[in-house]
């Protein structure tokens, strides 16, 4: 159903808002399982449980010097966290998060851009998203800063396959690249999550290391390695790869909500959102337990895993549901 | 891949354990840990209890102090001005807080016991002019005071400089 161009940009500004929010929150939720976790308290001075710390981190950043490498290149260098930034914020444009209502006469859609190629469209900002490490790399002109952004591309290409590929069999059940037909086909059949549990599994460990995630974290890998691509980033300048980073968590985890988990689908329809936020909720955490509980892998065995397990399984996922769904069909 | 993957799983249970139990963290400001009777904080001079400074003036922390942050300047007692009980007095006694490393030599090398470190750690400041500690700051008796704990709970003896000074 159409709705006026002036909603869509209401909705955009709210949604943009919301993940905005959402991310800052992320960080303070990370910080306090974290250290919950690990006996400790977590943040837990500014505000009541340490609820303004994001905020307070965020004026920090803010305020610091933002400097230049003597030889950086000026605009890449500037344009690198901007492209990470706006690539993961963008992605969240077409994920479904609710029914839809009608409010007076007008028709408020559940998402902000019904794209029939979602999926691709979501994939596509990722890989853009590379850019933002590849350029912030090789733009401060830092010998640790390439190395690292060498890194993290050869990481985020290696499991780009697997993520792709392990969304496949949730393509073929659909029967659409559109997350909006993905999430009324799970509504009106069966979560993804049970037929395709091979899928989920990938797709999961794809994304750990697709944002990067810990034990995927070799990016940053801040104990052992120089931080990696955004060595010679400081202030709000390193701050938005971090935003971009945690966005981009908040972003995968929505869509595995929308592709295995049937998205805004639950008991009570008008609550969409509500259950929508619970199902990342969960992801978000689950991602923060796993930060909490497994070491860092080597470099060599986050290759081998990425090449030698997990697209294997993809691969042989995506076959036999395509044979599965040709045969029922 | 983990040999173990069971085991691996098992992490996941031990972290998850953690989060119905209270953090152990000792809340700084609110909760001062008690330090241990020997504990090397800020430095105090002392008197006799006659009032005369200790301090004879001699140098010799300064030559011990491996920061070479204390800066003595000597002077001599005079009938009318007699500061200490030697013959001479220090004029000026300076610490520079911000180098010491609090290693207790200047104490080991007074021959007068005339300084001695005290308990205080609670030292920061905002600017390092006000970490170079003068005599009088030195002389005074601190005024923030940090609990210590127990003595007869180590059984290491505290040496006699620092207990009778
Ligand atoms: S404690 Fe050590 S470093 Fe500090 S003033 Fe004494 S001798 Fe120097
Ligand atoms: S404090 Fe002790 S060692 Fe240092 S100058 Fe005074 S008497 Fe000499």
């Amino acid at each position: 159903m159409r709705e006026p161009w002036w909603i869509s940009l209401i909705k955009a500004g709210v949604i943009v808002n919301l993940i905005m929010l959402a991310f800052a929150y992320t960080t303070w939720l990370e910080r306090k399982l974290l250290g919950r976790m690990q006996n400790r308290f977590g943040p837990n001075r500014a505000g009541p449980y340490g609820l303004l710390q994001p905020f307070a981190d965020l004026i920090k950043l803010v305020r610091k010097e933002s400097f230049f490498p003597v030889a950086a290149r000026h605009p890449l260098y500037i344009a690198a966290p901007i492209i990470s930034m706006f690539t993961a914020l963008a992605a969240f444009a077409v994920i479904p998060f609710g029914a839809g209502w009608q409010i007076w006469h007008y028709h408020v859609n559940g998402e902000i851009a019904n794209v029939s190629i979602a999926l691709i469209l979501i994939f596509a900002l990722g890989s853009i998203g590379v850019y933002g490490a590849i350029i912030g790399g090789w733009a401060s002109q830092s010998k640790f800063s390439l190395l690292g952004s060498m890194r993290t591309c050869a990481q985020l290409v290696s499991y780009e396959v697997s993520l792709a590929l392990s969304v496949l069999g949730v393509v073929l059940m659909g029967q659409s690249l559109n997350l909006v037909d993905i999430v009324n086909k799970q509504g009106a059949t069966i979560w993804f999550f049970i037929p395709q549990l091979a899928g989920l599994l990938v797709f999961f460990f794809a994304m750990i290391a697709e944002t990067s995630r810990p034990p995927f974290d070799l990016p940053e890998a801040d104990t052992e390695l120089v931080a990696g691509y955004h060595t010679e980033y400081g202030g709000m300048r390193w701050g938005l790869f971090q935003t971009a980073e945690y966005i981009n968590l908040i972003t995968l985890s929505a869509l595995a909500v929308t592709l295995f988990f049937a998205g805004w689908h639950g008991p009570y329809a008008p609550l969409g959102p509500l259950w929508f936020l619970l199902k990342v909720f969960i992801f978000v955490s689950v991602f923060i337990w796993i930060r909490a509980s497994v070491p860092r892998l080597r470099y060599d065995q986050l290759m081998r895993f990425g090449w030698k397990i997990l697209l294997p399984v993809a691969t042989i996922n995506a076959v036999v549901t395509a044979l599965l769904v040709v045969w029922i069909s | 891949m983990s040999p173990q993957p069971l085991d691996s799983v098992k992490g996941f249970a031990v972290t998850f354990r953690q989060l119905f139990k209270k953090p152990i963290t000792q809340q700084y400001p609110e909760y001062k840990r008690p330090v241990y009777p020997r504990f090397r904080g800020r430095h105090r001079l002392h008197r006799h209890e006659n009032g005369l400074e200790k301090c004879v003036g001699c140098s010799l922390c300064a030559a011990a102090c491996p920061a070479d942050c204390i800066r003595v300047v000597a002077e001599e007692n005079t009938p009318d001005n007699r500061v200490s009980p030697g013959e001479r007095y220090a004029r000026i006694y300076e610490i520079n807080m911000s180098r010491c490393i609090f290693c207790g030599y200047c104490e080991l090398a007074c021959p007068f016991d005339a300084i001695t470190l005290g308990n205080e750690y609670e030292i920061s400041e905002y600017s390092r002019d006000d970490l170079i500690y003068t005599k009088d700051m030195l002389l005074a008796e601190p005024i923030k005071k940090v609990p210590v704990a127990d003595r007869d709970l180590y059984d290491t003896p505290i040496p006699y400089y620092q207990d009778h000074s």
